[in-house]
Protein backbone atom coordinates (compact mmCIF):
# COMPACT_ATOMS: atom_id res chain seq x y z
CA UNK A 1 0.00 0.00 0.00
CA UNK A 2 2.86 2.35 0.87
CA UNK A 3 4.65 1.93 -2.46
CA UNK A 4 1.34 2.38 -4.27
CA UNK A 5 0.77 5.66 -2.49
CA UNK A 6 4.31 6.81 -3.27
CA UNK A 7 3.84 6.01 -6.96
CA UNK A 8 0.50 7.79 -7.07
CA UNK A 9 2.16 10.78 -5.46
CA UNK A 10 4.91 10.72 -8.09
CA UNK A 11 2.28 10.43 -10.84
CA UNK A 12 0.17 13.33 -9.60
CA UNK A 13 3.25 15.49 -9.04
CA UNK A 14 4.50 14.65 -12.53
CA UNK A 15 1.15 15.51 -14.08
CA UNK A 16 0.96 18.83 -12.26
CA UNK A 17 4.58 19.57 -13.16
CA UNK A 18 3.78 18.91 -16.82
CA UNK A 19 0.82 21.27 -16.62
CA UNK A 20 3.00 23.86 -14.90
CA UNK A 21 5.61 23.50 -17.62
CA UNK A 22 2.95 23.95 -20.29
CA UNK A 23 1.70 27.07 -18.52
CA UNK A 24 5.07 28.68 -17.90
CA UNK A 25 7.36 27.48 -20.67
CA UNK A 26 4.98 26.91 -23.56
CA UNK A 27 2.26 29.53 -23.23
CA UNK A 28 2.40 33.26 -22.73
CA UNK A 29 0.90 33.17 -19.24
CA UNK A 30 4.02 34.75 -17.74
CA UNK A 31 3.67 37.88 -19.89
CA UNK A 32 -0.04 38.52 -19.64
CA UNK A 33 -0.29 41.36 -17.10
CA UNK A 34 -3.48 42.68 -18.72
CA UNK A 35 -4.37 44.94 -15.83
CA UNK A 36 -1.15 46.78 -15.07
CA UNK A 37 0.31 49.49 -17.25
CA UNK A 38 -1.36 52.39 -19.01
CA UNK A 39 -3.47 52.68 -22.12
CA UNK A 40 -2.77 54.88 -25.14
CA UNK A 41 -4.64 55.24 -28.41
CA UNK A 42 -3.58 55.74 -32.01
CA UNK A 43 -5.59 56.45 -35.16
CA UNK A 44 -4.69 54.69 -38.40
CA UNK A 45 -6.09 54.92 -41.93
CA UNK A 46 -5.65 51.16 -42.39
CA UNK A 47 -4.65 48.45 -39.96
CA UNK A 48 -5.53 45.38 -42.03
CA UNK A 49 -4.12 42.25 -40.40
CA UNK A 50 -3.68 43.74 -36.93
CA UNK A 51 -5.43 41.83 -34.14
CA UNK A 52 -6.30 42.31 -30.51
CA UNK A 53 -3.30 40.94 -28.53
CA UNK A 54 -0.86 41.85 -31.32
CA UNK A 55 2.43 43.05 -29.86
CA UNK A 56 3.43 46.70 -29.49
CA UNK A 57 7.18 47.17 -29.80
CA UNK A 58 9.76 49.88 -29.53
CA UNK A 59 13.25 49.25 -30.93
CA UNK A 60 12.18 45.64 -31.46
CA UNK A 61 11.38 45.04 -27.79
CA UNK A 62 7.80 44.18 -26.89
CA UNK A 63 6.55 46.81 -24.45
CA UNK A 64 2.80 46.16 -24.60
CA UNK A 65 -0.11 44.69 -26.49
CA UNK A 66 -3.10 45.85 -28.53
CA UNK A 67 -6.15 45.58 -26.26
CA UNK A 68 -8.92 46.97 -28.44
CA UNK A 69 -9.60 47.91 -32.04
CA UNK A 70 -12.46 50.27 -32.89
CA UNK A 71 -13.78 52.00 -35.99
CA UNK A 72 -14.51 55.72 -35.93
CA UNK A 73 -17.52 56.32 -38.17
CA UNK A 74 -16.94 60.07 -38.45
CA UNK A 75 -13.36 60.06 -39.70
CA UNK A 76 -13.40 56.53 -41.14
CA UNK A 77 -10.29 55.68 -39.19
CA UNK A 78 -9.32 52.73 -37.06
CA UNK A 79 -8.80 53.53 -33.39
CA UNK A 80 -6.33 51.14 -31.78
CA UNK A 81 -6.02 51.01 -28.00
CA UNK A 82 -2.69 49.73 -26.71
CA UNK A 83 -1.76 48.80 -23.17
CA UNK A 84 1.87 49.63 -22.40
CA UNK A 85 3.54 47.95 -19.43
CA UNK A 86 3.95 50.30 -16.51
CA UNK A 87 7.75 49.95 -16.37
CA UNK A 88 8.00 51.74 -19.73
CA UNK A 89 6.58 55.12 -18.69
CA UNK A 90 9.25 57.35 -20.24
CA UNK A 91 7.98 57.34 -23.84
CA UNK A 92 8.06 60.85 -25.40
CA UNK A 93 4.68 62.40 -26.10
CA UNK A 94 5.33 62.90 -29.84
CA UNK A 95 6.26 59.26 -30.51
CA UNK A 96 4.95 57.89 -33.79
CA UNK A 97 3.24 54.55 -34.39
CA UNK A 98 3.37 52.36 -37.50
CA UNK A 99 1.87 49.01 -38.41
CA UNK A 100 4.65 46.62 -39.46
CA UNK A 101 4.80 43.02 -40.58
CA UNK A 102 7.33 40.64 -39.06
CA UNK A 103 8.88 38.89 -42.03
CA UNK A 104 7.22 38.78 -45.43
CA UNK A 105 4.14 36.84 -44.34
CA UNK A 106 4.41 37.10 -40.58
CA UNK A 107 1.97 38.64 -38.11
CA UNK A 108 1.32 42.38 -37.89
CA UNK A 109 2.56 44.43 -34.97
CA UNK A 110 2.73 48.07 -33.96
CA UNK A 111 6.15 49.67 -33.86
CA UNK A 112 6.60 52.88 -31.87
CA UNK A 113 9.32 55.36 -32.82
CA UNK A 114 10.41 57.76 -30.07
CA UNK A 115 10.04 61.50 -30.66
CA UNK A 116 11.92 64.32 -29.03
CA UNK A 117 9.35 65.87 -26.69
CA UNK A 118 10.17 66.31 -23.00
CA UNK A 119 6.70 65.28 -21.80
CA UNK A 120 5.87 61.59 -21.58
CA UNK A 121 2.86 59.66 -22.83
CA UNK A 122 0.32 59.07 -20.07
CA UNK A 123 -2.87 57.05 -19.70
CA UNK A 124 -5.49 58.02 -22.30
CA UNK A 125 -3.13 59.94 -24.59
CA UNK A 126 -3.51 59.72 -28.37
CA UNK A 127 -0.60 59.26 -30.77
CA UNK A 128 -1.08 61.57 -33.75
CA UNK A 129 1.80 60.57 -35.99
CA UNK A 130 0.83 57.23 -37.50
CA UNK A 131 1.68 55.20 -40.56
CA UNK A 132 -0.74 52.65 -41.89
CA UNK A 133 -0.43 48.99 -42.59
CA UNK A 134 1.25 47.97 -45.81
CA UNK A 135 -1.36 46.18 -47.89
CA UNK A 136 0.41 43.76 -50.19
CA UNK A 137 -2.27 43.81 -52.89
CA UNK A 138 -2.21 47.61 -53.09
CA UNK A 139 1.59 47.57 -53.24
CA UNK A 140 1.56 45.06 -56.09
CA UNK A 141 -1.13 47.11 -57.83
CA UNK A 142 0.97 50.28 -57.58
CA UNK A 143 4.03 48.41 -58.79
CA UNK A 144 2.21 47.02 -61.81
CA UNK A 145 0.68 50.42 -62.55
CA UNK A 146 4.05 52.20 -62.46
CA UNK A 147 5.57 49.44 -64.59
CA UNK A 148 2.79 49.84 -67.10
CA UNK A 149 3.19 53.63 -67.27
CA UNK A 150 6.98 53.26 -67.66
CA UNK A 151 6.49 50.93 -70.60
CA UNK A 152 4.06 53.27 -72.31
CA UNK A 153 6.47 56.16 -71.79
CA UNK A 154 9.34 54.21 -73.31
CA UNK A 155 7.13 53.30 -76.21
CA UNK A 156 6.05 56.93 -76.74
CA UNK A 157 9.47 58.60 -76.52
CA UNK A 158 11.25 57.59 -79.70
CA UNK B 1 -41.31 -15.58 -32.96
CA UNK B 2 -39.34 -14.39 -35.98
CA UNK B 3 -41.61 -13.39 -38.85
CA UNK B 4 -40.51 -13.77 -42.47
CA UNK B 5 -40.81 -11.10 -45.12
CA UNK B 6 -40.84 -7.32 -44.74
CA UNK B 7 -42.45 -7.52 -41.31
CA UNK B 8 -39.45 -9.55 -40.13
CA UNK B 9 -37.09 -6.88 -41.38
CA UNK B 10 -38.95 -4.23 -39.46
CA UNK B 11 -39.02 -6.47 -36.40
CA UNK B 12 -35.25 -6.88 -36.51
CA UNK B 13 -34.77 -3.14 -36.97
CA UNK B 14 -37.13 -2.35 -34.11
CA UNK B 15 -35.50 -4.88 -31.82
CA UNK B 16 -32.01 -3.53 -32.44
CA UNK B 17 -33.19 0.07 -31.97
CA UNK B 18 -34.92 -0.86 -28.71
CA UNK B 19 -31.81 -2.73 -27.57
CA UNK B 20 -29.66 0.31 -28.33
CA UNK B 21 -31.85 2.66 -26.34
CA UNK B 22 -32.15 0.15 -23.51
CA UNK B 23 -28.37 -0.01 -23.20
CA UNK B 24 -28.14 3.77 -23.43
CA UNK B 25 -30.68 4.07 -20.64
CA UNK B 26 -28.94 1.48 -18.45
CA UNK B 27 -25.67 3.33 -19.01
CA UNK B 28 -27.15 6.62 -17.84
CA UNK B 29 -28.81 5.02 -14.82
CA UNK B 30 -25.47 3.51 -13.82
CA UNK B 31 -23.75 6.86 -14.38
CA UNK B 32 -26.22 8.67 -12.14
CA UNK B 33 -25.91 6.09 -9.38
CA UNK B 34 -22.09 6.32 -9.60
CA UNK B 35 -22.21 10.13 -9.48
CA UNK B 36 -24.57 9.96 -6.51
CA UNK B 37 -22.11 7.76 -4.62
CA UNK B 38 -19.02 9.90 -5.31
CA UNK B 39 -19.37 11.98 -2.09
CA UNK B 40 -19.19 8.76 -0.08
CA UNK B 41 -15.65 8.25 -1.43
CA UNK B 42 -14.23 11.30 0.32
CA UNK B 43 -13.64 9.61 3.70
CA UNK B 44 -12.29 6.48 1.97
CA UNK B 45 -10.01 8.08 -0.57
CA UNK B 46 -7.56 5.20 -0.23
CA UNK B 47 -9.76 3.18 -2.58
CA UNK B 48 -9.39 5.85 -5.25
CA UNK B 49 -5.63 6.11 -4.71
CA UNK B 50 -5.29 2.38 -5.28
CA UNK B 51 -7.22 2.67 -8.55
CA UNK B 52 -5.23 5.72 -9.67
CA UNK B 53 -2.20 3.47 -9.30
CA UNK B 54 -3.57 0.77 -11.57
CA UNK B 55 -5.23 3.16 -14.03
CA UNK B 56 -2.82 6.09 -14.10
CA UNK B 57 0.61 5.06 -12.87
CA UNK B 58 0.68 1.83 -14.84
CA UNK B 59 -0.30 3.74 -18.01
CA UNK B 60 2.58 6.14 -17.49
CA UNK B 61 5.14 4.16 -19.48
CA UNK B 62 3.10 3.90 -22.66
CA UNK B 63 2.13 7.58 -22.39
CA UNK B 64 5.74 8.68 -21.94
CA UNK B 65 7.10 6.57 -24.80
CA UNK B 66 4.36 7.38 -27.29
CA UNK B 67 4.36 11.06 -26.31
CA UNK B 68 8.08 11.27 -26.97
CA UNK B 69 7.78 9.58 -30.35
CA UNK B 70 4.71 11.55 -31.43
CA UNK B 71 6.56 14.76 -30.57
CA UNK B 72 9.65 13.60 -32.46
CA UNK B 73 7.59 12.73 -35.55
CA UNK B 74 5.83 16.10 -35.36
CA UNK B 75 9.22 17.80 -35.17
CA UNK B 76 10.48 15.89 -38.19
CA UNK B 77 7.38 16.28 -40.36
CA UNK B 78 6.84 19.88 -39.32
CA UNK B 79 10.43 20.71 -40.14
CA UNK B 80 10.33 19.17 -43.63
CA UNK B 81 7.06 20.96 -44.39
CA UNK B 82 8.08 24.33 -42.99
CA UNK B 83 11.59 24.41 -44.41
CA UNK B 84 10.12 24.65 -47.92
CA UNK B 85 8.64 28.01 -46.94
CA UNK B 86 11.70 29.10 -45.01
CA UNK B 87 9.52 29.11 -41.90
CA UNK B 88 11.25 26.41 -39.83
CA UNK B 89 11.44 28.99 -37.02
CA UNK B 90 7.75 28.32 -36.44
CA UNK B 91 8.39 24.66 -35.64
CA UNK B 92 7.82 25.27 -31.92
CA UNK B 93 4.41 26.78 -32.63
CA UNK B 94 3.39 23.87 -34.84
CA UNK B 95 4.49 21.20 -32.38
CA UNK B 96 3.06 22.91 -29.30
CA UNK B 97 -0.33 23.83 -30.79
CA UNK B 98 -0.82 20.40 -32.35
CA UNK B 99 0.00 18.64 -29.11
CA UNK B 100 -1.76 20.92 -26.66
CA UNK B 101 -4.94 21.37 -28.67
CA UNK B 102 -5.43 17.99 -30.32
CA UNK B 103 -2.96 15.17 -30.08
CA UNK B 104 -2.27 15.37 -26.35
CA UNK B 105 -5.87 14.87 -25.19
CA UNK B 106 -6.94 12.61 -28.08
CA UNK B 107 -4.00 10.22 -28.32
CA UNK B 108 -3.73 10.03 -24.54
CA UNK B 109 -7.44 9.12 -24.41
CA UNK B 110 -7.05 6.47 -27.13
CA UNK B 111 -4.06 4.93 -25.36
CA UNK B 112 -5.95 5.17 -22.08
CA UNK B 113 -8.86 3.26 -23.62
CA UNK B 114 -6.54 0.51 -24.78
CA UNK B 115 -4.37 0.30 -21.71
CA UNK B 116 -6.63 1.17 -18.76
CA UNK B 117 -10.21 1.06 -20.06
CA UNK B 118 -9.94 -2.51 -21.29
CA UNK B 119 -8.37 -3.58 -17.99
CA UNK B 120 -11.18 -1.91 -16.04
CA UNK B 121 -13.85 -3.64 -18.12
CA UNK B 122 -12.19 -7.04 -17.89
CA UNK B 123 -11.75 -6.71 -14.13
CA UNK B 124 -15.33 -5.67 -13.44
CA UNK B 125 -16.71 -8.16 -15.95
CA UNK B 126 -14.79 -11.01 -14.33
CA UNK B 127 -15.95 -9.87 -10.90
CA UNK B 128 -19.47 -10.14 -12.24
CA UNK B 129 -18.85 -13.51 -13.94
CA UNK B 130 -17.34 -15.01 -10.76
CA UNK B 131 -20.23 -13.54 -8.77
CA UNK B 132 -18.03 -11.35 -6.60
CA UNK B 133 -20.39 -8.42 -7.17
CA UNK B 134 -23.37 -10.52 -6.03
CA UNK B 135 -21.27 -11.70 -3.09
CA UNK B 136 -20.70 -8.12 -2.03
CA UNK B 137 -24.40 -7.43 -2.23
CA UNK B 138 -25.02 -10.48 -0.03
CA UNK B 139 -22.73 -8.94 2.59
CA UNK B 140 -24.65 -5.66 2.35
CA UNK B 141 -21.71 -3.96 0.60
CA UNK B 142 -22.80 -1.75 -2.27
CA UNK B 143 -20.71 -2.92 -5.28
CA UNK B 144 -21.26 0.39 -7.08
CA UNK B 145 -19.91 2.32 -4.12
CA UNK B 146 -17.11 -0.14 -3.37
CA UNK B 147 -15.80 -1.05 -6.85
CA UNK B 148 -17.34 1.05 -9.62
CA UNK B 149 -17.24 4.57 -8.18
CA UNK B 150 -13.53 4.53 -7.21
CA UNK B 151 -12.56 3.18 -10.63
CA UNK B 152 -14.66 5.81 -12.41
CA UNK B 153 -13.22 8.66 -10.34
CA UNK B 154 -9.66 7.38 -10.76
CA UNK B 155 -10.02 7.30 -14.55
CA UNK B 156 -11.62 10.74 -14.60
CA UNK B 157 -8.76 12.20 -12.54
CA UNK B 158 -5.93 10.33 -14.27
CA UNK B 159 -6.56 11.16 -17.91
CA UNK B 160 -6.02 14.95 -17.67
CA UNK B 161 -2.71 14.33 -15.89
CA UNK B 162 -1.70 11.75 -18.49
CA UNK B 163 -2.63 14.14 -21.33
CA UNK B 164 -0.58 16.95 -19.76
CA UNK B 165 2.40 14.63 -19.40
CA UNK B 166 1.91 13.49 -23.01
CA UNK B 167 1.91 17.07 -24.32
CA UNK B 168 4.91 18.13 -22.24
CA UNK B 169 7.00 15.13 -23.23
CA UNK B 170 5.93 15.54 -26.86
CA UNK B 171 7.14 19.15 -26.87
CA UNK B 172 10.45 17.89 -25.48
CA UNK B 173 10.54 15.29 -28.27
CA UNK B 174 9.95 18.00 -30.86
CA UNK B 175 12.74 19.99 -29.23
CA UNK B 176 15.16 17.06 -29.41
CA UNK B 177 14.51 16.48 -33.12
CA UNK B 178 14.00 20.08 -34.23
CA UNK B 179 16.66 21.88 -32.23
CA UNK B 180 19.25 19.23 -31.43
CA UNK B 181 19.19 17.18 -34.63
CA UNK B 182 17.89 19.47 -37.40
CA UNK B 183 19.35 22.73 -36.16
CA UNK B 184 16.34 25.01 -35.63
CA UNK B 185 17.35 27.94 -33.46
CA UNK B 186 16.63 27.16 -29.81
CA UNK B 187 15.49 30.71 -28.96
CA UNK B 188 13.12 30.79 -31.94
CA UNK B 189 11.65 27.39 -30.99
CA UNK B 190 10.64 28.51 -27.50
CA UNK B 191 9.84 32.18 -28.15
CA UNK B 192 7.64 31.56 -31.21
CA UNK B 193 5.86 28.91 -29.15
CA UNK B 194 5.29 31.29 -26.24
CA UNK B 195 4.11 34.03 -28.59
CA UNK B 196 1.40 31.98 -30.21
CA UNK B 197 0.23 29.58 -27.49
CA UNK B 198 -2.36 31.21 -25.27
CA UNK B 199 -2.77 29.81 -21.77
CA UNK B 200 -6.55 30.13 -21.54
CA UNK B 201 -7.48 29.48 -25.17
CA UNK B 202 -5.14 26.59 -25.85
CA UNK B 203 -3.89 24.93 -22.69
CA UNK B 204 -7.01 25.25 -20.55
CA UNK B 205 -9.19 24.16 -23.47
CA UNK B 206 -6.94 21.13 -23.91
CA UNK B 207 -7.37 20.30 -20.23
CA UNK B 208 -11.16 20.68 -20.55
CA UNK B 209 -11.06 18.31 -23.51
CA UNK B 210 -9.10 15.70 -21.59
CA UNK B 211 -11.50 16.02 -18.64
CA UNK B 212 -14.39 15.29 -20.99
CA UNK B 213 -12.53 12.36 -22.53
CA UNK B 214 -11.62 11.01 -19.08
CA UNK B 215 -15.27 11.18 -18.07
CA UNK B 216 -16.49 9.37 -21.19
CA UNK B 217 -13.68 6.79 -21.27
CA UNK B 218 -14.10 5.77 -17.62
CA UNK B 219 -17.89 5.77 -17.90
CA UNK B 220 -17.85 3.46 -20.94
CA UNK B 221 -15.22 1.16 -19.37
CA UNK B 222 -17.09 0.83 -16.08
CA UNK B 223 -20.48 0.41 -17.73
CA UNK B 224 -19.32 -2.23 -20.23
CA UNK B 225 -17.80 -4.24 -17.38
CA UNK B 226 -20.89 -3.93 -15.22
CA UNK B 227 -23.22 -4.72 -18.12
CA UNK B 228 -21.17 -7.62 -19.51
CA UNK B 229 -22.76 -11.02 -20.07
CA UNK B 230 -21.23 -12.97 -17.17
CA UNK B 231 -19.41 -15.56 -19.28
CA UNK B 232 -15.86 -15.63 -20.57
CA UNK B 233 -17.13 -14.83 -24.07
CA UNK B 234 -19.26 -11.98 -22.74
CA UNK B 235 -16.32 -10.44 -20.89
CA UNK B 236 -14.11 -10.62 -23.96
CA UNK B 237 -16.82 -8.99 -26.06
CA UNK B 238 -17.32 -6.27 -23.46
CA UNK B 239 -13.58 -5.55 -23.44
CA UNK B 240 -13.54 -5.17 -27.22
CA UNK B 241 -16.62 -2.96 -27.10
CA UNK B 242 -14.96 -0.71 -24.51
CA UNK B 243 -11.99 0.00 -26.75
CA UNK B 244 -14.09 0.48 -29.91
CA UNK B 245 -16.80 2.60 -28.32
CA UNK B 246 -14.36 4.73 -26.33
CA UNK B 247 -12.28 5.43 -29.43
CA UNK B 248 -15.36 6.40 -31.45
CA UNK B 249 -16.77 8.51 -28.63
CA UNK B 250 -13.47 10.30 -28.08
CA UNK B 251 -13.00 11.11 -31.77
CA UNK B 252 -16.59 12.25 -32.22
CA UNK B 253 -16.56 14.31 -29.04
CA UNK B 254 -13.23 15.81 -30.06
CA UNK B 255 -14.77 17.23 -33.23
CA UNK B 256 -17.69 18.73 -31.32
CA UNK B 257 -15.48 20.20 -28.61
CA UNK B 258 -13.03 21.62 -31.15
CA UNK B 259 -15.87 23.22 -33.11
CA UNK B 260 -17.21 24.76 -29.90
CA UNK B 261 -13.87 25.94 -28.52
CA UNK B 262 -11.90 27.10 -31.51
CA UNK B 263 -14.81 28.06 -33.77
CA UNK B 264 -14.51 31.78 -33.08
CA UNK B 265 -11.15 33.45 -33.49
Amino acid sequence: MRTIEIWVGVFVAGGLAALFMLAMQVSNLTSVGETDGYEIKARFDNISGLNVRSPVTMAGVRIGRVVDIDFDEKTFEAVVSMRIESQYDQLPEDSSASVFTSGLLGEKYIGLEPGGALDNLADGDVIHLTQSSLVLERLIGQFLFSQGSDDSKEGAEP
Amino acid sequence: MAIKGPAGWFQALGASALGFFERLGRGHLLLFSILGRLPALVPRFGLVVQQIYSVGVLSLLIILVSGLFVGMVLGLQGYYTLVDFGAEQSLGTVVALTLVRELGPVVAALLFAGRAGSALTAEIGLMKATEQLSGMEMMAVDPIKRTLAPRFLAGFLSLPLLAAIFSAIGIMGGYIVGVQLLGVDEGAYWSQMQNSVNFWDDIINGVIKSLAFGFVASWIAVFEGYDAVPTSEGVSRATTRTVVHTSLAVLGLDFILTALMFGEP
